[in-house]
Parts: C-alpha cells; structure tokens; sequence
C-alpha cells in the first residue's frame, strides 16, 4: 500500500492541498487556528539550517511546524 | 521584550488585568489582535506610554494599560495579549477572552495586519460572536501597499457590519482614523450589526434550540448565542467564569440542562461529536474569512514576500545560518567594547574629578571626616562606578539589539535553534527568552509565558539565568577588557575581547543546552511538545525611534534601576567597613569567614561577599568588590581601567581569578526580582528554590575546576 503524503515530504517551493489534520488536543486547535483547515493551499518555503522545523505559507503568514506535526497532516498533491 | 518599568523589574511581576478607572466618564477600549500585527505601536502612539514593541509572539506579556483623550472622550485603553484565538487554549487567550467577555470594555478594536487580513479576521469573526461593540483596525496598510495587495475596506465593512478603519501606524497621523471612529461609535453614530456565522446545520438546529432559553436565563450577561455556542462546546473555563458573574451554577437552571441535553443529541443524530465539534465551528470560522476576503483583498503580485524569503535563505541558511548568528553577536559585542571604552574612561575621570571637587566642599563646611567618607567615598564612589562603567556598554548595546529585535530577526534565531533545542525536549521558543534576558532575567521569566508546554516553559524559566542580563553584561565587559584588552586599544585586541566575550555567552548558550537536556530526563520528564512559531515579515527598523527609545527606556531606566541600589549599597558598605568589632572591621569579619570558602572557587571573600550583597541588583557587584579593597587599602584614585587593573592585582587577582569572576558572575543564583517573578510565575517554593540552586551549582562547580585546573599550570 502507498503511504499517504503528509506535510513532511512537501520540499520547499511545492505547494500541496490541506487533505487532514489528524492531531489531537492544543496543537491540533492551533493549526486549525493559524488556518489550516481541509482544502487549504500550503507552500512551503524554506528549512531550518538543521532541516527541521519547515517554514510554510499558510493563508498570507509563514509558520514553522516541526517534522513531527507535519508527519500527521496529510495533504494531495496541488496540480500546476 | 519592553524594558521599561513596567516590564522589568517589580513591574515583571504580572498582576493580571485590574483596570483602575480615572474617571467614571473614561470608556474603556480592549485593544486585541494577533502576535505581530502592532498592537504596541499603535498602543504606544496612544497613550504615550514608552512600551518597547518586539516583533514576535507573545510581546505584551503583563497586560498593560494607558489612558489618552480625544476632544470629545476620555479612553482608558487596554492592550490584550496577542492571539490568534479566542477558544481560550493558551493563558493569553483565556485572559484576553475574559477581559472581552467581561472586562466591561465600552468597545473593542482588533488590530489586523492588512498584509494577512484573511488569517487574522478568525479572531475578528470571534470576537464579533461575543459583542456587538467592535472597531476592526487594519493595520500595516502601507506594507500592504508596498506589497502590492489592495484591500476594499469598506465592502469588508459591510461584510463584517462594524465598522473598518484602515491605519499605518508607524505614521502617527493615520492613527487619527482610529480615535475618530472610537469618538463615533461612544457617540452612538455608529450602529453595527455583525455578521452572524453560519455553522453547519446541526450545529445551527442545536442552536437553534438552546438560544431561546439560555436568552431567558441569563438575561443581558452575554450573548446568548455564543453562550449556547460555548455550552454545546462544553467550554468549562468559560462556564467557571458566567459563574463568577452570575454567582450560582449554571446547571442549577433545570430549563437550561434538559435543553443543552435535548440540543446534544440532536448534534448526535447529526453526525456531530464532541471530538468533531470544535472542527466544526473552526472550518467555519476560517471558510467565512475567506469568503470575506475574496474579491476585498486582492494581491497584484503573487511574489509579493519574495523579498523576505531571500533573505530567510542567506539568515536561516543551511550553511550561513549559524555562522551569521554568532558573526551578528560578535559584531554587537564588537561594536560595544569599541564604542565604550573610551566614553567609559572619560566618565569616570569627570565624575571621580566631580568627587574630589565634592570632598574638598565638605571639608571647607567643617563637616567630620566620617560624614565625608559616609558620603563621599561611600554612596557617591559606588554611584559613579556604576554610571561610568555601566552607562556607555548600555547607552551601545541596547540600541544594535533593540535594532535587530525590531528588524524581525529574532524569531528566525528561535526558527533556526529550534531543533537543538528539539534535542533537549525543550521548545524553540526558549531562544526568543534568552534574548529577552539579554536585556532583564526577570522580563525573560515572564517572557517564557509564550511557550505553551508548561514542562518546556518551567525549563525556559530555570535556565533563563544563564544569560547574563545587563547588570551583569557590563561586569563581564569590564574583566574581560581589564585582563584580556590590556591597556591597548588596538582594533585587533578589541576584536580579542570581543571573541572572548562571545565565547563565555556562548559557553553560556551552551550551558543553557546542556541543563536543559538534564531537566529533561531527570525532574521534569517528559518528550518535546508541538512547536508552530510565526516568522513575520522582515521590517526596516525605525532608526530613530529604537535609539530614542532604547536610551530612554532602557538605558536611563536600568540604570537608575542600578544607581538606587548603589547608593545605599556603598553607604552600608561604608559603614560595614569602617565599624570596627574587636580589631576588625564587620566587613573584615564577613570577608575572612567567607574567604576560605572563596579560595576554594578560585575567588577570594571579598568577592563572594560582594556577590552575596548583590543580590538585589547585579551591576553592584564589581562597585562592592572595589570599594571593599580601597576601604582596606590605601585610597586609591580610579580614574581608568589601568588603574582599577593594579588595584585588583595588588588584591591577589590573577587571570585564573578573573575568569572566575566571569564564570560566576554568568553561573550564579539570579537577582531577588528575577526569583519573586519565577516564584510568581511558577507559583512554587520549589521551583524558585531550583531556579536559585542549579546556576549556584553549576558556577560553583565551574570555578572550583577552573581553580584546580588553573592550579596545576600557575
């Protein structure tokens, strides 16, 4: 089976699509806070010199999110 | 980080939102907003009221208030912490909730940031659900203008029904537009009618069924809407508080408990689930901004950052980005060293010159000798070594960092330390603290309040000491340039000093590191938390205003801070010096018990008693320590650093000693202001206790290897 893609694999420069936030608790509240609801578009915009967290363009403002809260937001892939 | 005093000192010490009216007639003004919108600039423009504005989240840490007038109205305005949220999640969300809900605010002005309108009209659309009395204020509309993004305020307006005022209130005259509409809306010229969220339709039908009789129970408390909102929800915090104001329970009501359970399962059979609720009412919110904002906002140019983005490539760099960090803080301390070495010396001189000139008026009005030393060598000499010695590092350094917080670099630093710090299960957010207590400890121990994990936040607040704040930086300045710069001020010495000033900060970093790693896997256990950390735009940094600003708020205030501790300080150690008991003076007494002790770290008595006797404020540490070797010498004149140098040579001091000094003056238990705020915030004996024992321990420990190390080569 085809693992599902998450935030964690969008390098910088790919946008993607919102697909789910499958956190639980404060940090779920708080992406759902900073915008990040289902069908929202994601750019990612650069790393961190260690490579994590990742900035991301989400709705005008760029957010840093770490690997691991990435790996539970799923996304698709957003075409063009 | 606003040191002003209000911010450091007493002051840190949060005492939640007390408004205190000044007169019966003055409306009360909520300013809210999210982190990095400008709440404090336009606050500050205001009031007056000299609030440093930090360019992260979380800035306003004590809630602060001012008041100003229009022509028409006395405002008291209110400067609620920063949120993205109302749901109350956070400390400063549920402060800034309750003070909305209840705070008797005659309106409420939330703050957006015109260049991400649609991420901040999610609080705006909240706060709407709970008043009716709101003035949305979009800031930043130059930097929009400049990006190339055009906002149709008034078809907003109409969306939202309150009225939309668009400002850049980095010009002060734009802010007018604000005041006007505050003036119109206390006159009752304004009538707004705010939109109502539709949520999905079971939401809407449990609603539906449950507003009628929460309307009926608790009449004119809040809107019964959002109440039946928040109950559906099961909001428990904000069920504590309608209690608080009602005074009785809330489920006493029987009405309103079968109708929240009718209301419940009928959310149920729609699919509706505690678990799913909140998503609901989110995805709501966030979906009716966007459509607010499409077509309002239009962006021209869709690489309107991309400015931004090239520079967060070179500054958060895979390869350039920790070098850069420490270049930057080498430069500052560079620039520091350089600039106040002379200034340093040609203050003391006057003022020591300002001395003599003192005693010889003394002695002219026939006053006793001892009357003279009381004052003379011993409030005045203190209070001038503290002037000179601390005035031109600070007058230097506060500005270049107040410079770089206010150009946005800062969360970047917390952005790129983010995973070192991931290592030690502590939050990246623990960075943007430590610059705080760069500036004051106790501002940074407030300042931990925008880490959201406590474990993480408790480690934030006991390794905050380990950076050493601006009493103790100007000490650490001045041994290093005494022992290491040499008399010379040759550019490359300078540059010496600077690196080894920068290694000590860095051993300091990396002390910070290491505790924190230990905390972590010893008494506060626990995995990292999750981490979301804005990187807002870069900002040119208003020049003129962060050197007015820094001086004025910074410089003049900790130092005077400083000078009131000092004077009485040289006073009693006058006293203690020249009170004899037997054949010794008290302080004799006092330094030859702790002396063995001190000899053992690599110190000597009299500097352990001065560290002792610092405990209120740090930067009277190195006063003590001279006025303590002149009262037992021969009365030296400290007119430079040369001569301060022969005077603690002849003392014992060694370059093993002054290294010592520096390890522990960065590794030592922190001022009493700094431990009443972590007690205040910590709410716990322990934890303060801790707060004073680990830095104790660590610097102790330190020297006592330095001194054998140091023993073995000497």
């Amino acid at each position: 089976m085809k693992l599902e893609r998450t935030l964690c694999d969008v390098r910088p420069g790919q946008k993607v699509k919102i697909k789910q936030v499958n956190h639980c608790g404060s940090i779920r509240r708080r992406l759902l806070d900073i915008g990040l609801v289902n069908g929202t578009v994601v750019e990612c915009v650069g790393k961190s010199p260690c490579g994590d967290p990742s900035a991301f363009l989400i709705r005008g403002a760029v957010i840093a999110i770490r690997s691991e809260d990435c790996c539970k937001i799923s996304v698709f892939d957003e075409p063009g | 980080m606003g040191l002003t005093s209000n911010s450091t000192g007493r002051g840190a010490v949060d005492r939640g939102i007390d408004i205190a009216k000044s007169g019966s007639s003055a409306r009360i003004i909520a300013l809210a907003g999210n982190p990095n919108v400008g709440k404090s600039t336009v606050f500050n423009a205001l009031t007056g009221m000299n609030q440093h504005t930090g360019n992260w989240a979380g800035k306003t840490v004590a809630n602060a208030q001012g008041t100003f007038a229009t022509q028409q109205e006395q405002y008291i305005l209110v400067d609620l912490p920063g949120t993205y949220s109302l749901m109350a999640h956070s400390a400063e969300e549920e402060a800034a909730r309750n003070f909305i809900c209840f705070g008797d605010a005659d309106a409420v002005a939330v703050l957006c940031d015109a260049t991400c309108l649609e991420r901040n009209l999610n609080l705006v659309l909240q706060t709407l659900e709970i008043t009716d009395r709101v003035i949305v204020c979009v800031n930043l509309m130059d930097e929009a203008e400049r990006k190339g993004i055009s906002l149709n305020l008034s078809a907003i307006s109409e969306r939202l029904g309150v009225p939309v005022v668009g400002i850049s209130a980095r010009k002060k005259k734009s802010i007018a537009k604000l005041t006007a509409q505050m003036d119109k809306m206390m006159s009752g010229q304004t009538c707004t009618k705010p939109m109502k969220i539709r949520y999905t339709k079971g939401i809407e039908e449990a609603i539906a069924l449950l507003e009628p009789v929460v309307a009926e129970e608790f009449p004119g408390l809040l809107k019964p809407r959002w109440i039946s909102l928040k109950l559906l929800e099961g909001d428990e915090q904000l069920i504590r508080e309608i209690e608080k104001n009602i005074g009785y329970p809330v489920f006493c009501s029987q009405q309103v408990f079968e109708a929240l359970e009718r209301a419940k399962s009928l959310l149920y059979e729609n699919g509706i689930t505690s678990d799913n609720f909140k998503d609901n009412v989110v995805a709501s919110l966030v979906l009716a901004a966007e459509e607010i904002c499409m077509d309002t906002v239009v962006s021209e140019k869709s690489d309107y950052n991309a400015a931004d983005r090239r520079a967060d490539r070179i500054l958060t760099g895979k390869w350039v980005g920790y070098p850069l960090m420490i270049l930057l803080l080498l430069g500052i301390f560079w620039l520091t060293i350089v600039g106040a070495n002379y200034p340093s010396q040609l203050l003391s001189a006057g003022l020591f010159r300002l001395g003599d000139f003192l005693r010889e008026i003394f002695a002219s009005l026939g006053a006793p000798e001892w009357l003279n030393g009381l004052i003379v060598d011993g409030a005045y000499k203190v209070l001038a070594w503290v002037v000179s010695v601390m005035l031109p590092p600070m007058a230097i350094f506060f500005p270049l960092f107040t410079l770089l917080e206010d150009s946005g670099y800062l969360p970047r630093v917390a952005y790129n330390l983010d995973k070192p710090f991931k290592r030690c299960c502590a939050c990246g957010k623990q960075a943007l603290t430590m610059a705080m207590g760069f500036g004051c400890n106790a501002a940074g121990v407030v300042g931990c309040r925008i880490i959201d994990s406590p474990r993480e936040r408790l480690i934030a607040i006991l390794t905050n000491n380990f950076v050493p704040c601006n009493g103790r930086f100007p000490m650490i300045l001045n041994i290093i340039t005494i022992f290491f710069l040499g008399t010379a001020c040759g550019g490359f010495s300078s540059i010496l000093s600077a690196l080894i000033l920068t290694g000590f900060i860095l051993l300091g970093i990396a002390m910070t590191f290491a505790v924190s790693k230990l905390l972590s896997k010893t008494i506060l256990k626990g995995v990292p938390s999750s981490f979301t950390l804005e990187l807002p735009p870069y900002r040119r940094p208003q020049f003129g205003k962060v050197i007015v600003r820094s001086i004025f708020d910074r410089t003049l205030f900790v130092l005077g801070r400083a000078a009131a501790v000092a004077a009485p300080t040289g006073l009693l150690i006058w006293i203690l010096a020249n009170v004899t008991v037997g054949d010794l003076s008290i302080l004799r007494h006092i330094t030859d018990f702790l002396d063995p002790f001190g000899r053992l770290l690599g110190l000597d008595g009299v500097i352990l008693a001065a560290f002792i006797l610092g405990i209120p404020a740090n930067e009277i540490i190195i006063p003590i320590i001279i006025m303590t070797y002149l009262c037992e010498g021969s009365l030296l004149e400290m007119e430079s650093l040369t001569q301060l140098h022969e005077l603690l040579t002849a003392n014992g001091w060694t370059i093993i000693t002054a290294i010592n000094v520096i390890l522990f003056s960065l590794f030592h238990w922190p001022c009493s202001t700094t431990l009443m705020t972590i007690k205040k915030e910590s709410g716990s004996l322990k934890w303060t206790f801790a707060a004073f024992i680990i830095p104790t321990i660590v610097g102790m420990g330190l020297c006592f290897l330095v001194n054998l190390i140091g023993s073995l080569f000497v």
